[in-house]
């Protein structure tokens, strides 16, 4: 006799997360919801590395040295290890408040400000902080109903509160923050290298090879050359410049440990002499810091096993008291959930505590218009380009 | 351990959740992790203030040992970078194993202090690292009991 049991796959927590991120391989993988721009940088990248190795690396490994394609493919090897590290991971996404943890903060606030009546407008939502000597303001969130920590803001792409938040790169599909800053670092220098690379020895191969066969011939063997004329722009140079520069700069904010968030809102220059707090003083510090530092790890718990609530009506025994998250204990405990048990009452709801249903964004007014364009690489604003907007959560004004 | 973990679940089967207290992050030392060890007024009947600050300080230095900039974690940065960030895939980062730490440390606090007092801590990692959160049970088995129509309600919460 064959007992027909049905086995309901586990519901893992990335599937009940909000936010507009994309997940793939079950919960390892996270990126942000438009990713046509990511699988552009992929082509570029393996496009212009694809006609190098292909056509120049044969002649110079034999006509110089064959150190030249290892040591390019070294650096390829690292540019996308880097990339796919950058797009792949948690940015230092801060989880939303759980519905008591919000309510408790509310009516802390509603004690701060008093009751408000009506028709008038609250009082911003804002606590001060002082960090060496600097008073820093922590701004609430209406979207993740928390006090944003400082240096943390908002990405409207994700909707998610970032710590660390330096902005929105589409030519990497996610958010660059705390945890993945110093991975898009090493890619842009890395990339950077590669290109500089790449584009010095098509010079010394069409260098040589002109000396041979003669210029003209020579553009017409080889499609990565041939195909810069017509654009006056030599194909590796064209990335070259923005990357370059991109590095450059971002070099500039490590020296100083400031954000690309925090450089465009000037929030450490001009008026009031207000200095970053966060910096130490020192480069060499600094960059270390931020660099080498020490990489927490996501708070977010992707692939945790999200807790079923039963139903309890049925007055059975086996509710799990108040739902509180053990991702780690008891996911291995399945004394507590049988996999049959998952088949009877498996509400769909699964954890209330999530917040499932994505919270309506309750600041209408956003603060500041600030669209940074991403990045400075972008040499022609694209119509593609998605305005890398951080939301400042403009509830300053109400 | 497992036995353990399966007394505060039956903590939490015979009591009723009464309210939940969170304890705020301080950030006064910049973006560090550590929380305020102002006595939160809510556990003023249940708890010593000295047991409360000795939890909070006790992960304060766990989370700054976590967070300490100094030549180990360069050395850990540094070594990382070279193998391409691939050497994770083998070996934890001393953040992972001071989390851990904490984790073993919170169920030992929970063991020893709070559930004898019918409160809980929860693992600041399970709230995105902002909150202590430590849920106030009023036990409904329990003669003491101080308010029976609050531990009415039926089943879990």
């Amino acid at each position: 006799m064959s007992v027909m049991v049905v086995r309901k796959k586990a519901m893992r927590k990335w599937e009940k997360l909000p936010g507009r991120n994309t997940f793939c391989c079950d919960g390892r993988i996270m990126m942000a919801r438009q990713k046509g721009i990511f699988y552009l940088t992929l082509f570029l990248i393996l496009g212009t590395c694809a006609l190098f190795f292909a056509f120049e690396c044969r002649y110079l490994a034999v006509q110089l040295s064959p150190a030249i394609p290892v040591f390019a493919v070294v650096l390829f090897l690292f540019a996308m290890a880097m990339l796919l590290r950058t797009s792949f991971s948690d940015p230092g996404v801060i989880p939303r408040a759980l519905p008591d943890e919000a309510a408790f903060i509310e009516m802390e606030i509603e004690a701060t400000n008093g009751t408000v009546p009506q028709g008038q407008r609250p009082p911003p939502r804002i606590k001060n902080f002082q960090i060496n000597n600097q008073i820093v303001k922590l701004k609430y969130c209406y979207t993740c109903k928390i006090f944003r920590p400082p240096r943390a803001s908002h990405c409207s792409i994700c909707d998610n509160c970032v710590e660390r938040f330096d902005h929105h790169c589409p030519w990497v599909g996610n958010c660059v923050g705390k945890r993945n800053y110093r991975y898009f670092y090493l890619f842009i220098l890395s990339l950077s290298l590669l290109t500089i690379y790449i584009f010095t020895f098509n010079i010394v191969y069409v260098a040589l090879k002109s000396l041979k066969i003669g210029f003209l011939n020579t553009l017409k063997e080889t499609p990565g050359t041939y195909l810069s004329p017509p654009h006056g722009a030599y194909l590796p140079f064209r990335p070259l410049c923005p990357v370059v520069g991109l590095t450059g700069f971002h070099t500039f904010l490590v020296a100083l440990n400031q954000t690309t968030n925090e450089d465009i809102k000037g929030a450490w220059t001009g008026k009031n002499r207000v200095q970053n707090p966060y910096s130490h003083g020192n480069i060499v510090k600094n960059c270390c810091e931020v660099l080498c530092g020490p990489l927490p790890p996501s708070v977010l718990d992707r692939r945790g096993i999200l807790q079923q609530e039963e139903s309890s009506a049925q007055g059975d025994s086996s509710t799990r008291g108040p739902s509180t998250q053990e991702p780690g204990a008891l996911e291995k405990s399945s004394t507590q959930e049988p996999g049959a048990a998952q088949v009877l009452s498996a509400q769909a709801v699964g954890s209330t505590r999530e917040g499932s249903s994505s919270p309506t964004r309750q600041s209408a007014v956003p603060m500041l218009p600030l669209s940074p364009t991403g990045m400075p690489e972008e040499t022609q604003p694209s119509a593609v380009e998605l305005p890398a907007q951080t939301r400042d959560d403009g509830p300053t004004e109400h | 351990m497992a036995s353990e973990a399966h007394d505060l679940q039956e903590l939490r089967r015979s009591a009723s959740l009464a309210t939940k207290v969170f304890v705020q992050r301080d950030y006064s030392d910049g973006t560090l992790c550590q929380f305020q060890t102002k006595f939160p007024l809510e556990l003023d009947s249940r708890l010593e203030r000295q047991l409360f600050e000795e939890t909070v300080k006790t992960l304060n230095g766990f989370y700054a040992e976590a967070e300490k900039i100094g030549g180990s974690s360069y050395l850990e940065g540094c070594l990382a970078c070279a193998t391409a960030y691939f050497i994770f895939l083998c070996m934890e980062t001393h953040y992972e194993k001071v989390l851990k730490k904490i984790a073993k440390y919170i169920q030992e606090q929970n063991e020893q202090v709070y559930a004898p007092r019918g409160l809980l801590l929860t693992d600041p990692v399970e709230r995105g690292m902002r909150v202590i959160e430590i849920s106030i049970y009023e036990d409904r088995c329990s003669s003491r009991s101080t308010s029976s129509s609050s531990s009415g309600g039926g089943g879990g919460r």
